[in-house]
């Protein structure tokens, strides 16, 4: 059975990947209801993950997936760029260097010495960054992984032309609005919560842990009234820091250094 | 600012005991007569209001501790039903779920749309342990959503049909100020049946009265006896030593002049520092009411829906304008919020927006203090020879 051609050329999709674990492209295969209704709006031209048959571009939509790490992805994000319409970034590698930007406060040479048996061959650079630090992005979704929701509300309101409704405020939000009692109020649990991007739904707080930031930092971050929560929640200075330095952690760094969001 | 009503009143209907029977009784009278019955129960570490399937799921022998930033729930020797104060949730999470449709599209083969709006069918909903603060919260929501000219439909749907039990306050927080604002500790106007709750030597009962006649109807439905002098006297005690026993309280001047003459006072950087922005204190807030705007479309554009869903003002898009928000400072949006809520609420809508509940100070993770920072400003006014 064969669905009629669709009268308009349908916009071309395309999903790249830089320094990542894939997760974030999976999400887009997670969408199982949505995927078939998904290829009848939109031309998946390049997408490695589904298939190797790739179209050279241009893309009308382009999703990023990770850091650039390596002298040759800094060259390849630009061509990405070049043949992209719009270009949204996927995930806390794409959008925050990811945890691989760990490396952004050690010393590489270091790592690259005790983890590879013969250093020579691997070519890295000194940090992992966001996409963003490269090239201009028409829009960031954050997220480790990202949510499948809000990946499926970026691809519809693009193909309606409409701005997506990707609520940039806290996790607490999405608490208060499940009716979830706050779990450092209720049981000085210590949470990121009221720093940290609203986008998974508080699935942490629903089953009773606190949030570890894994969506990255909320549009309006108060560290310095965040840390001293965290502390008399039982937090030690060591735990604190290890909280903000995971997945997102050049982000939260740049905040507390005042360069950033 | 009203008086504080500190004493039971009767509002014509004679006053009549109830014991655990009774109340057990009234919750299935509501259910026969097809409410959803919605009251307080321990769960999740804390008391919160969910559908009662009987009286005996409220949580008997159940307190809570309160403070800044801090809530336990705590074991009590007795075994009342109603001890606690204001817990994570008010109702407006069911007169105003924080989300709802508002309307639908659909565009036809020919092109055609059609739009729906939504039909925001009546619930019936009976609220049982209403205190009186959440009393006047209800009715501030109403002048607000319904008393203006652009009522709520939705809104309106579910609060008509609600029937309200106020239940007086005999056991209120750390965190409770609402003799200040006027609001309790007993109950004001508003309610179908409000009771006051009684535990000593003769027994666990509820001194009930009606405020409606369909609350009389229930009433007199429900095995009971006349109120006799000893309960009248135990439960007008118990309310006016609660009116004693405030934990926090509001300075006593006008407050909407104070925010007014406050607005460029040095104490707002003071709390923008510690303010996390999380917007916690407007969620739990019982009479906060604001939305924003939601469409959804399918992936086919052939369906699209407007839904409105709860937003706050500490939302930095909350303010945002065409190049970018309005109030993008901590400091900007935390005396929006307080300015609003204790000084240009009355301008809106004729009242203060704050009920002295306590939830913002409780469910701030922060603590930070709505009696202690407008205790601030007037200090920070005085010392600068504004209003005393």
């Amino acid at each position: 059975m064969s669905a009629p051609e669709p009268a308009r050329p349908r916009p071309r999709l395309g999903v790249f990947k830089f320094a990542s674990c894939d997760g974030c492209q999976l999400t887009l295969l997670d969408c199982e209801d949505e995927l078939l209704g998904l290829a009848d709006e939109v031309d998946v031209v390049h997408f490695l993950e589904a298939s190797s048959a790739v179209d050279p571009g241009p893309y009308d939509l382009s999703l990023v997936e990770g850091s650039i790490t390596t002298p040759e992805d800094a060259a390849r994000i630009r061509q990405v760029r070049a043949a992209s319409r719009h270009l949204v970034t996927i995930g806390a590698c794409a959008t925050a260097g990811g945890v691989q930007a760990l490396r952004n406060f050690a010393d590489v040479e270091e790592f690259r010495e005790i983890v590879y048996a013969r250093p020579e061959y691997v070519e890295t650079l000194a940090t992992s960054t966001p996409i963003a630090a490269h090239v201009p992005v028409d829009l960031e979704l954050q997220g480790c992984p990202i949510d499948r929701g809000q990946l499926l509300e970026v691809i519809t309101a693009f193909l309606a032309g409409r701005k997506p409704d990707v609520p940039r405020h806290s996790v607490c939000f999405a608490c208060k609005r499940r009716g979830i009692p706050c779990v450092t109020v209720a049981r000085g649990i210590p949470c990121l919560g009221p720093v940290t991007h609203a986008g998974c739904g508080a699935l942490c707080p629903s089953y009773g842990r606190g949030c570890y930031g894994c969506f990255g930092p909320s549009a309006s971050v108060n560290l310095p009234a965040m840390i001293p929560l965290l502390r008399s929640d039982g937090m030690s200075d060591e735990d604190v820091l290890r909280l903000l330095r995971t997945f997102n952690a050049a982000k939260f760094a740049a905040i507390e250094q005042g360069s950033a969001p | 600012m009203a008086t504080a009503p500190t004493t039971t009143r009767d509002l014509g209907s004679a006053d009549c005991v109830l014991d655990r029977e009774g109340l057990d009784a009234l919750v299935q009278a509501l259910r026969a007569r097809g409410r959803t019955v919605v009251g307080p129960t321990a769960r999740d570490g804390a008391i919160v209001l969910a559908e009662l399937e009987s009286a005996a799921e409220l949580p008997y022998g159940w307190g809570v501790e309160l403070e800044g930033g801090h809530y336990r729930v705590v074991r009590r020797e007795d075994e009342a039903a109603f001890a606690h104060s204001a817990g994570p949730q008010s109702w407006k999470n069911f007169l105003l779920p924080e989300r709802v449709r508002q309307w639908t599209a659909d565009r036809g083969p020919d092109g055609e749309m059609t739009v729906r709006a939504e039909r925001h069918d009546p619930a019936s909903y009976a609220f049982l342990g209403v205190r009186p603060c959440d009393l006047r919260a209800i009715a501030i929501q109403d002048q607000v959503l319904l008393g203006g000219r652009h009522r709520d439909d939705a809104y309106g749907a579910r609060r008509t049909g609600a029937f309200l039990i106020a239940v007086e306050c005999v056991e209120p927080g750390a965190t409770c100020f609402c003799v200040s604002m006027g609001t309790g500790p007993a109950a004001g106007p508003g309610y179908d049946i409000a009771l006051t709750e009684v535990l000593d030597d003769a027994g666990h009962r509820f001194l009930a009265r009606a405020g409606t006649p369909e609350g009389a109807e229930v009433l007199a439905g429900l095995p009971q006896r006349p109120a006799d002098a000893v309960t009248r006297t135990a439960a007008h005690e118990a309310v006016e030593a609660a009116a004693g026993r405030m934990g926090r309280t509001m300075p006593s001047v006008d407050l909407r002049a104070l925010l007014a003459d406050t607005l460029d006072a040095e104490r707002w950087n003071d709390v923008a520092a510690r303010c996390l922005t999380c917007g916690n204190c407007t969620m739990a807030c019982p009479t906060c009411f604001c939305t924003t705007t939601e469409d959804v479309t399918d992936l086919t554009g052939d369906h699209a829906e407007r839904w409105s869903r709860w937003d706050s003002c500490y939302d930095l898009d909350f303010s945002h304008l065409h190049g970018g928000p309005v109030r993008s400072s901590g400091r900007s949006r935390y005396r929006q919020w307080l300015t609003h809520k204790l000084g240009t609420w009355h301008d809106q809508f004729g009242s203060s927006g704050c009920v002295g509940c306590g939830r913002c100070i409780v469910w701030c993770p922060v603590a930070i203090d709505i009696t202690e920072e407008a205790h601030a400003l007037h200090q920070e006014a005085l010392s600068k020879g504004g209003p005393s």
